[in-house]
């Protein structure tokens, strides 16, 4: 057996690295489509709005683990084999969406109808009231709960150590079973997770802080 | 030909009728206050000229547009019809100066040189050159109601409305906005105003329409309205106002 050494250490360290690329991708194709997903909620076509509706439903009421399964297991029985950091970016991707339309949908209603009223009375179009008055105060209201959606989904990442993915906490397991130092071990995998959540919170406080301060609306 | 032509129009809201048949001719130049209890369809009469309300029935034309639900067209009439709302509605991500300049520049495409020296004359017409690169939320309610007739100005609209512009203003902040609304009416600007201010309608407004039950209940000039009103519901209504 092993003891829990700089080696191991490194080694959790390095997987830290695929738990932050996991995260910023399936964030980043996630925004694109919880994007598009808010603007089809919200636009006057009624196929759009009902076919994001379904999505987000759909997708919210189902763990994102049957969603992972579904990828990666499903798939190969049609002969499509995933990479395992295909299968999970794209099943977060999938997850992230659903809640970020949500949020986003959200703060675009909370910007309060009068604005509306105000730029359309200055013969503003619906696009142009979009991007000049409601997405830019939309924006605002989001970024505490983006943020605070990102610091959960920074830790939601270790689920997909289920299908081998080594991640940070797939990591600590692995070091775990070599050298048995179960506190050592999962102490560091931890702090780690909580050198990168912290930060992202405090940031989230921050701008709820911030935000508050720049509204006397 | 008159600046706003009202014809029997007719408003529901779901089963409730708030406007029965009102009819209104505005000629161009011309002050009209409009007063009346809360719910008596004044607030509403007015949102409808810019399309704000989409009425069921009857006509509407302002500054020679006919009010109609299409887009386009109701863009048209609006870049000519300036509206200001009791809660201000500044867009408060913007300073004073982008407020104003916003939709000259992007709604009527002009040059930003022209818009520029466009927010300079309207912000010195109701004395806040010196708030250009403010945030509303800096400012006092006074300032913001200033600063958003000023935005409606920059459209150089030929009709302006006014919704209670002054009512969720403290009485000390509520002159400077009528000063404003004032030498505003003398520089003959066509003003419709939903007002709780009797003062100002009688002093000011050519023509005073009292609104009772969504109907125009007694209309004429100002002095007479206030001196002798005919009907019991407006002396009602006065003798209440006064004390």
């Amino acid at each position: 057996m092993t003891t829990f050494g700089w080696p191991e250490f490194l080694f959790i360290l390095r997987s830290a690295g695929w738990t932050l690329l996991l995260t910023a991708v399936a964030f980043a194709i996630g925004s694109l489509g919880g994007g598009a997903l808010a603007i089809m909620r919200l636009s006057r076509g009624r196929v759009l709005a009902q076919a994001a509706k379904a999505y987000i439903l759909v997708i919210q009421s189902i763990p994102v683990l049957m969603v992972l399964f579904m990828s990666y297991y499903g798939l190969s029985l049609f002969g499509i084999e995933l990479p395992a950091f295909f299968a999970a970016s794209a099943s977060l991707a999938i997850y992230v969406s659903a809640y970020l339309a949500e949020i986003w949908r959200g703060s675009i209603e909370s910007v309060p109808y009068q604005q509306w009223e105000a730029s359309s009375s200055l013969a503003l179009t619906r696009t142009q009231q979009y991007r000049y008055i409601i997405i830019p105060q939309a924006i605002r209201i989001s970024l505490p709960p983006t943020v605070g959606f990102l610091v959960q989904l920074v830790k939601n990442t270790s689920i997909v150590s289920v299908v081998g993915f080594v991640e940070l906490s797939r990591a600590g397991q692995l070091v775990n079973n070599a050298t048995f130092r179960p506190f050592q071990v999962f102490a560091a995998v931890a702090a780690i997770y909580f050198l990168i959540c912290f930060p992202l919170s405090r940031l989230s406080r921050y701008l709820e802080g911030a935000m508050h301060a720049g509204r006397g609306h | 030909m008159p600046a706003v032509v009202i014809e029997d129009v007719h408003k529901r809201f779901g089963p409730v009728e708030v406007l029965k048949g009102v009819s209104l001719s505005v000629e161009a130049g011309q002050v009209v206050a409009i007063i009346g209890r809360s719910g008596s369809g004044k607030s509403t009469l007015l949102r409808c000229i810019n399309g704000l309300e989409i009425c069921q029935s009857g006509r509407i034309e302002v500054a020679g547009h006919v009010l109609d639900r299409d887009p386009r067209r109701l863009r048209e009439l609006r870049k000519d019809v300036g509206i200001v709302f009791q809660s201000y509605n500044l867009f408060p991500h913007l300073t004073v100066g982008e407020n104003i300049m916003l939709a000259p520049r992007i709604a009527k495409g002009l040059e930003s040189a022209e818009v520029r020296k466009l927010a300079v004359d309207v912000l010195a017409q109701v004395g806040l050159s010196e708030k250009f690169d403010a945030y509303p939320d800096n400012l006092s309610g006074g300032q913001q109601q200033r600063v958003a007739i000023a935005r409606s100005l920059a459209m150089r609209p030929q009709v302006m409305l006014f919704d209670e512009v002054t009512s969720a203003l403290d009485p000390e902040l509520t002159g400077e906005v009528l000063v404003v609304m004032e030498k505003l009416a003398k520089g003959g600007m066509t003003m419709l105003l939903v007002t709780h201010e009797m003062n100002f309608a009688r002093n000011v407004a050519d023509t005073t329409v009292f609104m009772h039950q969504g109907k125009i209940w007694e209309a004429g000039a100002s002095a007479e309205i206030f001196a002798a009103p005919k009907t019991t519901e407006l002396k009602s209504f006065l003798g209440a106002g006064m004390h």
